[in-house]
């Protein structure tokens, strides 16, 4: 039994979850459907763990699915990014699990919970799949499930507007998908082949075809429309600030960055071997997109009242960190981004987190009703500063070690322009944090206000061990650089 | 192409909502015809069941619970659109120039994977319709995805709309109740239609059958059963069409198919293949593959069409 | 038929493009939320009709295999465009409950009216 499980660990990550969401269906009960989805999220993460181990010892892992052989078949190809991305995706579920039985409680009717936990575990298999797999079709179809599941969930908030903003995700979300086939097409119509590897070695001899170049055009405006890169970003605020507070913490930390990896796959593994970024212009175009989101959503994000909308503007900014590391097309500048999105993944869930919390005792989550809270609330505040400093990027938090990098690696690359914009972003990233800050600690709360207490500990909890980890990645970085670079080179191997 | 051209100019310009959603269905159905020109018979089947017939009941049902006339607006709202979209066309133009001239069989797309298919597919499955095999044996994988897309639309159409109450109806509007009370008391239409649906319902299951020698299979015959079951509860009556197939059955129906699909590839793990392998779910790999592709196909179908129902009553029991 | 199979070269292709960028426009440009959604059809079934030309080979047939027929057309692109249509009609499932939900939350279907009513909000 061992052996058959350890053999089939690929499949299982992914089948698990799709298992579940039916089951979860059929069971109709709030109690029972969390808990489904809670023991399958949490037996998710050992076996993305697993992965990873075995990947670090013995390499890459191909798993045929329905026994043929790639490229005739679709293939798991399983390196250390993807397995990296695995278990990114499985921490935050698994935090998520105990966090959200609260949460969801209060937030969603109490006939429609366990609809709500189908959907959730159809978007972890959703982009589980996503990082899985080897075959670029096969990654549109998963991409789908991960979308649809995502649009129903921000649907669910309270106010008349995650209607909209779930319908404009829904347009938005599914143009990119759309110019990702476009792409996919364009690609297969010229090599004949839809495997990822496969693709990687044949596209060299088409050599500089306009259709091969369009085709990568199409897939990263896709891809970008996804990742909300800015200026592709215009669904995002309005989702992240609309959704349930579950959702806008596990969609933060692992939708976009899904998205961005499928798209640093296709740019160094696809393309790999076609010299994208020396006589393309790649690299500069994606610095500048970089530049201007981590400026730009920064900015913006000062001037926001209520702090989830911060928050998500804050997300757009951290994005355009980890896209200037792809940009860099360099080992470390990548390692740089590959990390920035595991630690802004803890952090950011993190962050949210504690707003879920804040909205569960006041029913909002607007700056000026916050005054006070760090008096009424002082374990959720504390944890809301920890993650703050993490995004500010201050030392001994996990925001400081990925800034350093990418700081390193820009020097590398003589790019001053990104090192200014690096130190602008981190200033403005204070005063944004410091708004919510002031109104916490520094304002007292309104006298006729009723009364608030703290938030439950299954809440707390998940919420702490998140910014724990975050503040541990901080201080003890080897473990996650180490990944990263392998990661990244596991990514790049094609460029060199 | 020609007409479907015309039809995308008139639907950007036309104002009736009702008349926009049927030529999006003749479009749906010239592109069905096109499908077959270009030898694609499975797809335009599909196309012709579900950009015909699913999206456009599913549009109507819209228009009915909302409105069925766009306001008027003034030309030129949005300049940036037009740019944006003469910017895109540009690029594919430009990216088409390298493709390989159409028709072409000498291009590569047919020399890589393709062959492989046509030439060993006989061999590894035993039947005829290659793109049955691709679909349901090398590619099942992604074929479970999409029925779990199906999935995950019919049960968030569920969560999103089901037993919800519409509270304020400001404007009056054509329900299907009215519709279909007009189509209650035609007399021919009830007799045709009682005749025809027999042979709808028999005809889903043959296609279901069949799929593996000709066109169809499992998303085919769903659908088709379910426009079956839709024809009679809109010419009939909804509520004894639900009582023949409750919503408790329906879910049922859509979480089992799944399940069944999974499970077939569990069991070919257990068996000692890897996932959706059925070569080893019987003694002979020719015999385990027509089991599991049967079996799957079957998925497909229970899945589907209590997709299409499930999503068909949801819309419905929205007008009372 | 014959004027399907005539075209010189890329000249489908082109067409295929028009189409394409027909459906975008009506997908970006339009306020309707409906007519959003059938512009998104439009596209996507364009796109569809992109895969099936580019798996046609001249003289090819249905790849249903027989006795005494030599030339297939290519039956992957058949495969992923069944794929897709299934995941297209979902998507306007789902979009269309959307649509739904917003009208009885809104009382309209046109974007900018909503626009306008959730700056008041």
């Amino acid at each position: 039994m061992a052996a058959l499980v350890s053999s089939h660990l690929p499949a299982l990550q992914v089948v698990l979850a799709l298992l579940a969401a039916p089951v979860c269906l059929l069971l109709r009960r709030p109690n029972a459907s969390w808990a489904v989805a809670t023991a399958i999220t949490w037996t998710l993460l050992a076996v993305s763990i697993a992965l990873l181990e075995r990947v670090l010892q013995s390499g890459t892992i191909i798993y045929a699915l329905g026994g043929w052989p790639a490229p005739w078949g679709i293939e798991y190809r399983i390196d250390l990014a993807n397995a990296f991305m695995l278990v990114i995706v499985t921490v935050i579920g698994s935090a998520v699990m105990p966090y959200a039985r609260a949460s969801v409680e209060a937030e969603i009717p109490v006939e429609r919970i366990y609809l709500f936990y189908c959907m959730y575990l159809l978007n972890l298999a959703g982009l589980l799949g996503i990082a899985i797999t080897g075959d670029v079709f096969n990654l549109f179809v998963f991409l789908e499930i991960s979308s649809l599941s995502s649009y129903v969930m921000i649907s669910l908030g309270r106010e008349r507007s995650a209607l909209t903003a779930a319908y404009r995700y829904l347009i938005m979300g599914t143009i990119g998908a759309t110019f990702y086939i476009i792409g996919v097409g364009m690609m297969y119509m010229v090599s004949g082949s839809l495997n990822m590897a496969d693709l990687a070695s044949l596209l060299p001899d088409v050599g500089g075809s306009r259709t091969v170049m369009v085709a990568l055009a199409f897939i990263t405006v896709g891809l970008g429309l996804k990742l909300a890169l800015v200026p592709l970003h215009m669904w995002l605020p309005n989702a992240y600030t609309h959704a349930p507070s579950v959702v806008s913490v596990f969609l933060a930390g692992t939708g976009t960055k899904i998205a961005v990896y499928a798209m640093m796959r296709i740019i160094f593994t696809v393309y790999g071997g076609m010299g994208v970024f020396d006589d393309f212009g790649l690299g500069e175009m994606l610095m500048a997109l970089g530049i201007i989101a981590m400026i730009g959503a920064s900015a913006v994000a000062i001037y926001q009242d209520n702090a989830k909308r911060l928050l998500a503007y804050s997300s757009l900014a951290q994005i355009g960190y980890i896209v200037l590391g792809i940009s860099m097309a360099s080992v470390f500048g990548l390692a740089a981004g590959i990390v920035h999105l595991f630690n802004h993944a803890l952090i950011k869930a993190g962050l949210f987190m504690a707003l879920g919390c804040i909205f569960l005792r006041i029913g909002s989550v607007k700056i000026e009703d916050m005054k006070g809270l760090g008096k009424a609330m002082p374990v959720t505040m504390a944890a809301f500063v920890a993650g703050g400093f993490g995004l500010i990027g201050v030392p001994l938090t996990a925001g400081f070690i990925s800034k350093w990098y990418l700081l390193q690696a820009a020097i590398e690359k003589g790019w001053w322009l990104a090192i200014i914009a690096l130190l602008i972003s981190s200033l403005l990233a204070i005063i944004y944090v410091w708004r919510v800050v002031e109104a916490a600690y520094f304002q007292d709360r309104d006298k006729k206000a009723p009364a608030v207490s703290e938030a439950p500990v299954s809440m707390l909890v998940p919420m702490w061990v998140l910014i724990g980890a975050s503040i541990y990645f901080g201080i003890n970085a080897t473990m996650t650089m180490d990944v990263a670079i392998g990661a990244a080179e596991a990514l790049i191997g094609g460029i060199q | 192409m020609g007409i479907m051209a015309v039809i995308g100019i008139a639907v950007a310009r036309l104002h009736n909502l009702f008349a926009v959603v049927m030529l999006t269905g003749i479009f749906s159905l010239t592109a069905a015809v096109l499908y077959v020109v270009l030898d694609a018979v499975d797809v335009a089947f599909t196309e012709a069941a579900v950009g015909a017939g699913i999206s456009t009941v599913l549009m109507l049902g819209t228009l009915a619970l909302t409105t069925s006339e766009e306001k008027p607006h003034y030309p030129g709202r949005h300049p940036w659109a037009l740019v944006l979209v003469l910017l895109c066309g540009a690029a594919l133009i430009y990216g088409t120039l390298d493709m390989p001239p159409y028709g072409d069989p000498t291009s590569a797309i047919h020399h890589h994977v393709a062959p492989y298919y046509l030439s060993k597919s006989a061999g590894h499955t035993g039947l005829p319709n290659v793109v049955t095999s691709i679909l349901a044996s090398y590619r099942g994988y992604d074929t479970l995805g999409e029925v779990f897309v199906v999935f995950t639309a019919a049960a968030g159409v569920l969560l999103i709309i089901g037993r919800a109450k519409i509270g304020r109806r400001r404007t009056r509007r054509m329900a299907p109740g009215e519709l279909s009370t007009s189509m209650r008391q035609n007399v021919i239409l009830r007799v045709v239609s009682k005749l025809l649906i027999p042979f709808i319902l028999l005809f889903a299951f043959y296609v279901q059958w069949h799929g593996d020698f000709g066109p169809g299979g499992g998303f085919q015959a769903g659908v088709i059963f379910a426009a079956g079951f839709i024809l009679y509860a809109l010419i009939f009556d909804i509520d004894t069409a639900r009582t023949m197939i409750p919503p408790h059955i329906t879910r049922f129906g859509l979480a089992a198919g799944v399940l069944l699909y999974t499970l077939v590839g569990v069991a070919s793990m257990l068996k000692g293949g890897t996932f959706l392998d059925y070569s080893v779910l019987a003694g002979d790999p020719v015999k385990g593959q027509h089991l599991g592709i049967l079996l799957i196909e079957f998925g497909v179908g229970i899945t589907v069409a209590a997709a299409m129902i499930s999503i068909f009553f949801t819309y419905a029991r929205q007008e009372r | 038929m014959d004027v399907i199979n005539g075209f010189p070269g890329l000249m489908n292709y082109w067409i295929v493009v028009f189409l394409m960028m027909t459906g975008f426009y009506i997908v970006i440009a339009q306020d309707n939320l409906v007519k959003k959604i059938v512009g998104l059809n439009i596209f996507q079934v364009s796109v569809f009709v992109f895969y099936i030309t580019m798996g046609k080979i001249k003289g090819g047939t249905a790849p249903i295999l027989a006795d005494g027929t030599e030339i297939y057309s290519n039956p992957l692109p058949h495969v992923l465009i069944l794929t897709a249509i299934v995941v297209g009609v979902a998507t306007t499932a789902l979009g269309l409950a959307f649509v739904v939900r917003i009208r009885d939350a809104f009382g309209t279907i046109e974007d900018d009216e909503i626009q306008a009513m959730e700056n008041e909000d």
